[in-house]
Order: structure tokens, then sequence, then C-alpha cells
């Protein structure tokens, strides 16, 4: 399988100053510190965890929304984190977001043409005059009226402006794209529309998808390989299947248990495994493994030292001591 | 067993800029001591709207409720004063909020929050209070309560705000617990804590519960019969393993068939979808209020709206067609 994306050592910390005139450091928020793995072509990758994890600040980081710390990003071999501003926006065009607030990420003075049409105009891939027939095209691709393009994102629904948000993505015709929770803010008799859209524009447009999310799910249901993060590190990371059918790290195998099934005889018949507290804060992660305060089977030596990250099973990388 | 409370015919309505919206069109539900109703549906359904009124917490204007009663032990707390209803909340009964960072106080600490109730419905001194909230916060195991009561909601963690709102809500050992989408802001592990702290809570205190998500599956897990609400009616009413393995209401049917799960592959399959999406509460069509929606509609669905009827034993829906055959019935 070709590789598209190399994330290599990546880190983003986000300092914590103090002082009003003179803004001393003194600290810092490792939101995502070292993290590596690849995206094949044409695939899914799932990236899941809870809040505060790092999963959305990873996506950004990645696309250089955010300027990273430390670490490479090789997109088709070249190095986005070594690219001046004018070769970076050039590839722009082939790196694409969709975002998870359909109502914040949508212009709310601008049409539906100028919002999907902006892309065009910035990468200046057609000409004025047919820009409107892509735009058409665009909203086509998405399932939604081509009509309804001068009117303005409040006058649609949360589905709809999730469409209008995936139709803008499309637009510069990216080979791959970042979706950050791109169906939690909807309802759920939305949720399946949206994500058999996703999927139809995978197969159509030969799209490789980030999947960022923490519908573990639905993402069961989407992705091809599933990655897991736990305070700014990656965990585990293998195969759809293989992940959810026989989960290694203990976090996993926790995440899984705790998500209900909608079934009533099978999710009281599962067995739960209940993290006590919460997760600590990443301006202040525990030494050694950063899951061991909160995890069932931590021995002394998790406390001091960290795990290595290493193929366990063919394909199924995991950190942990105990494996 | 006799219904500790039942809600019946609630009709709510709210006057707006737009227009008049029908958010609660005669819904009736009930829960007995010691049992946990969920209520589940998409949001603007109603199914918030619909226990905010059982608390008399409606805003008035713009809403109103116009019709149905609430009775809480027999008695209808519709007609109750402001006053009597002030005796009624949060010692009788109570309710968690979805998001606990807006329902906390930010300027109190967390020990005169949850005080406040029983020193206002038992009369207790602040030290009394000060105790009681520290054995509270141990119930719903928030660690080294005697310095946390101390605390402002903002050092709390969001599962432990709402494990703190639970505390508060617990306070006056209530009858019924009125929980509204209490672990939609949490995450999955969190949400796991909070949901066996609320079953082994009912089963120490028997309180009823009635438990209010818009998610299929915490609710197969806590709740021991269930309602479905669309469009501010409700579409379907169970015992919950009847109704998750015999859905007879098309829009149940669709929810259900649209949902992937964790414990089982579907890899390659298409979701279910529900075309198109709910209506807005405003427009009032004469027929079922899914019909534009729905794959098993018939000519009559689009002129009557269908009323709750008793197919099955112990099982009610709202709809013309039998899902089972595909034919009117």
């Amino acid at each position: 399988m070709e590789i598209l994306v190399q994330v290599r050592g990546l880190k983003k910390y986000f300092p914590i100053t103090q002082g009003i005139l003179i803004q001393r450091e003194i600290g810092a928020v490792k939101a995502v510190d070292d993290v590596s793995f690849d995206i094949y072509r044409g695939e899914t990758l799932g990236l899941v965890g809870e809040s505060g994890c790092g999963k959305t600040t990873t996506g950004r980081t990645l696309i250089q929304l955010y300027k990273p710390t430390a670490g490479q990003v090789l997109f088709e071999g070249n190095d986005l984190t070594q690219m001046d501003d004018k070769n970076l926006r050039a590839l722009r065009r082939s790196l694409q977001m969709i975002f998870q607030d359909p109502y914040a990420s949508l212009n709310p003075r601008w049409t539906i043409s100028r919002i999907i049409g902006e892309p065009l105009r910035v990468h200046r891939i057609n000409g004025g005059k047919s820009n409107l027939e892509r735009v058409e095209e665009l909203l086509e691709t998405v399932k939604l009226n081509a009509n309804y393009m001068n009117r303005y994102p409040h006058e649609f629904s949360g589905g709809q402006r999730q469409r209008i948000g995936i139709a803008r993505a499309l637009a510069s015709d990216p080979s791959f794209i970042v979706c950050d929770e791109p169906i939690s803010a909807l309802d759920v008799s939305i949720q399946a529309q949206i994500v058999n859209l996703l999927e139809d524009l995978q197969d159509q447009l030969g799209l490789t998808y980030l999947f960022i999310a923490h519908d573990l799910s639905m993402v069961r249901h989407i992705c091809n390989r599933v990655a897991v993060m736990y305070l700014g590190v990656i965990v585990e990371l293998a195969d759809r299947d293989d992940l959810y059918e026989n989960p290694l790290h203990p976090y996993t195998k926790a995440l899984l248990s705790a998500v209900p099934v909608p079934d009533p005889r099978a999710t009281r018949a599962r067995k739960r495994i209940i993290l006590e507290g919460d997760p600590p804060s990443p301006a202040d992660p525990p030494a050694g493994c950063r899951f061991h305060p909160r995890c069932p089977i931590a021995v002394e030596r998790c406390r001091s030292e960290q795990p290595q990250w290493r193929e366990a099973a063919p394909e199924h990388w995991v950190a942990c001591h105990e494996v | 067993m006799e219904p500790i409370l039942e809600v019946q015919n609630l009709e709510v309505k709210f006057h707006t800029l737009d227009g008049v919206v029908n958010a609660v069109n005669g819904v009736s539900y009930s829960v007995e001591a010691g049992k946990t109703l969920g209520i589940v549906g998409e949001s603007g359904c109603g199914k918030s709207v619909s226990v905010l009124s059982i608390m008399r917490l409606i805003p008035d204007p713009p809403g109103k409720i116009a019709g149905g009663k609430i009775l809480y032990l027999g008695n209808n707390l519709l007609e109750y004063d402001e006053t009597s209803m002030e005796h009624i909340r949060g010692a009788a009964i109570s309710m968690v909020f979805q998001d606990p960072m807006t329902s906390l106080n930010p300027v109190l600490t967390i020990g005169k929050q949850i005080g406040e109730a029983m020193m206002f419905h038992h009369g207790f001194t602040r030290d009394q209070a000060e105790r009681r909230t520290i054995e509270l916060l141990n119930l719903v195991g928030i660690p080294n309560p005697e310095q946390r009561i101390k605390e402002y909601p903002h050092q709390f963690s969001g599962g432990m705000r709402q494990r703190a709102m639970i505390a508060m809500a617990l306070s006056c050992t209530p009858d019924i617990l009125i929980a509204d989408e209490p672990t939609t802001a949490l995450d999955v592990t969190i949400q796991a804590q909070i949901v066996d702290l609320t079953r082994r809570l009912q089963d120490e205190l028997g309180m009823a519960v009635i438990w209010i998500t818009h998610d299929l599956g915490v609710i197969a897990e806590l709740a021991d019969r269930m309602v479905v609400m669309y469009a501010g009616y409700i579409v379907e009413e169970a015992d919950v393993f009847q109704l998750y393995e015999n859905p007879l209401h098309p829009y149940t049917l669709s929810l259900l068939k649209s949902l992937p799960r964790v414990d089982s592959s579907r890899a390659g399959e298409r979701l279910a979808t529900i075309p198109g999406f709910p209506p807005d509460g405003i427009t009032v069509l004469p027929g079922c209020p899914l019909a534009p929606r729905c794959r098993f509609a018939v000519e009559r669905c689009m002129q009557e709206n269908p009323h709750l009827e008793q197919f099955v034993a112990d099982h009610n829906v709202a709809c013309w067609v039998d899902v089972t055959t595909g034919k009117e019935r």
C-alpha cells in the first residue's frame, strides 16, 4: 500500500505564560507529545480519544494550521514543516479540512456560492466565469439543490450546513481531508446521512481521510484502521476489526467497554471496565506511562519508564509494558 | 404498582416572533418508584420541555403550559402556586441538567451550593448542612470532600461537576430524579461512571428516575420503560427490552438501523438513513409529522395524525402502518 502521509515525532506544545507586560513562559501544555503514524492512500484512519487528549490538535498540526513544536509531516514525500508559505499554500489545495461545528465554521454574512467558491478564487483554479458552474456541480455532489446558491448559512439545517462545509472542502480537488468530528454536532437521524455521503465521496474521488471522532461505534463503521490517543500520545494503532475485537492496551479495553450498545440484552451482558478518576492535565502529565495512575494493571515500572511504541502483532502497534 | 408521577395529555406552546411553536402535543407518561423511565428523541422533539414542565420551569412568556395534568402522588402540580412549588423542587423532585458548568453558580463554593437546598427544605444549620454535604460527596465518589466543599466549580473537572450536581439533586432524598441529558457533555469513560453511580444510588435510595437522552445506547443500559418522542408527540412507548427487540414505529425502527455498533462489524454495509430533517414545530401539517420522511407512509398518513394505540400487549405506538408487514393496519 502506498503511504500518502507520514507523521514522525510530531509535537505541539502550547506555552503557559504569566505576567501582563512581560510575559514569561512558566510551562507548556503538551497537547501532542511525540506521535508517529502513517496514512495510506485511499484509506480512512480513525483517531479516537477523549476530550483534551490532543486528537484535534494532531489533525490541525498535521495540515499546518498550527506550527508544530517538533517533528516532521511528509505529504507525498514533501516535508510540510520545512516548507515556506508560498509552497505550502500551493500544496494546501490537496489538504483540506471538515470542521466539527457546522454553525461556527461558515461565515454568516456570505452566500453559499461565495463560501464554496472561495477556495476556487484563492487557488485561482477556474476562470471567474466558470466558478458558478463549479459551485453548482459541488452542490450536486453533496446532494444539495443548486438553487440554494444565493442563500445564507442560517437558512439551512445542521446537516445541510455540514454538506456545505464538505462541498467547500472538495472545491480545490483535494486528495486528503482531515474530518474533525464532522458528525458530533448533528442529530442521530442526520449522522448516518453525512457518513454515507463521506463514504460515497471517498469511492468516487479516491479520497484519503483522517477521521477524528469520539464516537467509537461510528469509527468502527467508517474507518479502515484506528489510532487511540491518551493525553497527547498514541497508545495503540491497528486494523479496525483487530483493534475492536482484540484490544491490547488497557486504556483501549476500558474505552471500548464503556461504549453502550443500543441493545438492552447485549449491553447489560457486557463486561465493563470502569476507570477511576479523570485524565490528568496535559500541562503536567504523569511520569512514565501517562496512563499509569488510572491503569488497572499498572506495575512499578510503569511509574518511571515510558513504554516503547512497538509492533506487538503484525500491523498492531501498542505502547504498554504489560502487553 | 401505582405510579409516583403521571403526566397526562401535556401540551406546551411557545409564542415566538416566527409563530407559535407546538413543543409538546398531548404527551402522557408515568413512572413508578424505584424504576427508570427513558425518554429519547432528537433535539427539538420536546423531551426537555416536557420535564421542565414537571418542575414548572418553563419561562412564561414565551412558554405556556396549555393543557394537561401533572400528578405527583395524585396531586396536580399544575394547580400549585409558586410557594408550594418551591417545596416540591429539590425536595420531592429534583433535576440534573446537561451542562454542569452553566448550571452551577461560578461564584459560590460547591459546599455552599449543595448545602443550600437542605438549609431551605429541612431547616438544617450551616454545620449540619456541611456535614451532610461531605457525606453526599463521599456517596457520589468525590475524593477528599472536606477539602472539595471549599472549592469553586471551575476547580472541578466535567465529570466531577456532574457528580456534584447529582449530590445536590440527592441532598433532600427526592422521590423522583429527573436527569436531562446528564452525560451528553461527558466522555464515554466518565459517562460509564455516572450511569453506574446513578444505578447504584437508585438501588440504595429507591427513587424513580426519568432519564432524557438522544443516545439509544445509554437508554438500553439503564431504563425499565421508555418513550420515543418526535416533533412533540410520543410515537412509541413500551418496556425497554420489548421496544428494542420489536420496534413498531418507523422512526424507532429507522433510528435503530442507522446506528453502527461497537460490538459488531458491519463493514461495507451502508447505514440506513432517514431522509430530510425534523419539522420546526411551527408549520403544522394535518397528517403524521413523520410522514414526509417515512418510507412506510401511505395516503392516510398525509391526512390524519395517528394516536398512540396498543396493538401488542403493553406496547403503544402511533402509526397507521404495521411495520412488520408494511401494510396499513
